[in-house]
């Protein structure tokens, strides 16, 4: 995990479904989770429910919105993350500097 | 903190010495790679013909001026075909003017492309023979300047590879160096960040429009209006959203405070950490920052790219120790230590920062054994015409 508010943990190395992965926090202590369904090498696993809607926060920033609930140890990608920035549709952010 | 040079007559620092040669239009592109070819001189493909806006000529004529009073740039030849847009005889005196010999050959007016090669490679050779007399002495590192680049980013790239190239930036910057952070569009999303370390309101107005402008261009231009401008590897390497790989791009300009934003292509006189208006294409990016004055690149990968500049070492700095193994040709350093947990990022970045003050003396980074290196300019009327065609979207 890349900061201490951050609800995403980022892989070191690849998970298979229902495999225990060690996260380490900001803080260097480490807790275990569950991976939920199979993660690649690199990709993003949820630390904590994420519920829809809510902010996904890498680097103590946000990266995205959750488009459904997100449960601990599941792949967050680009099937549950909304990217609001950069869009013609002017939902969330887009266009605000 | 010192790296070895070549002096220029306008008071700039080389860490290379090359006989550069410019076809100012496409149509010679063959014939300054057959020059180049024969001679070990450098070149570039020219990317256009002569049917564009006037916008983009004269941006085209500017960075080949900038390209050939480069400090890396002992002396230059351009060659033109002799009925092209770009006016060869103005890039060949912009160059001029910085004190070093420049040469001109027109091929309509040398009887055609093989008597202006030959008649190139005689020139070429005589230019060789003068600067291979200068030696290299020693400079300060408020002599140098290093563009950060990336390109091919995956999920590592802000873990690893991009904060350590950032421990490496701030070592320049504390050292009198300056950096070049650009690529705008993949500042959105991390924008604030940024806007905290501007160094005064000008400059922090100035990123946070740039920004803006460029949020809402790049919005037009994906066609379902997702604004998902991330590449297929990127979201294959666990890049979910931009702001995420804008946020892990940032991290390779360190943490100094921003003292100045500038125009693509053009030179900031503040010394420091510094932003230019590039577009994210890595090679339009690089191109821009090495006519703004940068000697050397700093390229951080995740997928793997084999990048270069004609003029300027492009340092590969891999994310992953398997990008690292497999890609050993094109890539310098691994950061990807860092994730296997073997080196910290400090480590890495001190490590990054030595290898870069050994190519700034001399020794050779990877692209820099090829003979043909990239060379591209951003498509500026393109994307203007595109939001003219767009009109009807609301901008903002």
């Amino acid at each position: 995990m890349m900061a201490p508010q951050d609800n995403v943990a980022t892989l070191v190395s690849p998970a298979s479904a229902g495999q225990p992965v060690t996260v380490m926090r900001y803080d260097g202590s480490t807790v275990i989770i569950t991976a939920r369904q199979s993660i690649p090498l690199a990709h993003k696993m949820a630390v904590v429910p994420i519920a829809r809607g809510a902010a996904v926060l890498k680097y103590g920033e946000m990266i995205g919105e959750a488009t459904e609930p997100i449960e601990p140890g599941a792949h967050v990608h680009v099937q549950n993350v909304f990217g609001t920035r950069g869009r013609r549709d002017g939902d969330g952010e887009g266009g605000a500097a | 903190m010192s790296f070895m040079g070549y002096i220029r007559p306008d008071g700039t620092v080389g860490v290379r010495n090359h006989v550069l040669v410019i076809p100012t239009v496409a149509c010679v592109n063959r014939v300054a790679t057959e020059v180049a070819r024969q001679t070990g001189a450098v070149t570039m493909q020219h990317p256009y013909g002569c049917t564009f806006d006037t916008e983009e000529n004269s941006l085209t004529e500017q960075v080949f001026a900038s390209f050939g009073r480069h400090p890396n740039v002992g002396a230059a030849l351009v060659i033109s075909l002799g009925c092209e847009t770009v006016a060869a005889r103005r890039v060949a005196q912009e160059i001029a003017q910085s004190g070093k010999p420049v040469e001109l050959l027109i091929v309509q007016g040398e009887g055609g492309a093989w008597k202006t090669v030959e008649k190139a490679v005689e020139k070429v050779r005589a230019l060789q023979a003068d600067l291979a007399r200068q030696q290299r002495e020693e400079f300060g590192l408020e002599h140098l300047v290093v563009a950060m680049e990336c390109g091919g980013s995956d999920g590592f790239s802000g873990l690893s590879a991009n904060p350590a190239v950032g421990v490496c930036a701030d070592l320049v910057v504390s050292a009198g160096g300056t950096v070049y952070l650009s690529e705008i569009p993949e500042m959105v999303g991390a924008e604030q960040v940024l806007a905290r370390r501007c160094a005064d309101d000008d400059v922090r107005e100035r990123l946070l429009r740039l920004v803006a402008q460029w949020e809402r261009e790049l919005s037009l231009m994906s066609p379902d209006g997702s604004g998902s401008y991330l590449a297929p590897g990127n979201i294959a390497g666990g890049l979910t959203t931009i702001a995420e790989k804008s946020l892990g791009c940032i991290k390779k300009a360190g943490t100094s405070p921003i003292v100045d934003v500038v125009e693509y292509g053009r030179r900031s006189s503040r010394r420091g950490l510094v932003i230019m208006d590039t577009p994210g294409f890595d090679l339009a990016s690089v191109t821009g920052k090495v006519a703004g004055g940068a000697q050397i690149v700093l390229f951080t990968t995740g997928r793997g790219t084999p990048t270069g500049s004609p003029i300027a070492p492009v340092i590969k700095v891999a994310s992953n120790s398997s990008v690292f193994e497999r890609l050993q040709g094109d890539i310098d350093l691994n950061a990807g230590t860092i994730v296997d947990g073997v080196e910290s990022i400090p480590e890495v970045g001190s490590r990054i920062f030595q290898h870069l003050l050994n190519v700034a003396s001399g020794e050779k980074g990877r692209a820099e054994f090829w003979p043909t290196q990239e060379f591209a300019l951003p498509n500026v009327s393109v994307l203007r015409k595109e939001i003219v065609c767009h009109s009807d979207y609301t901008l903002g």
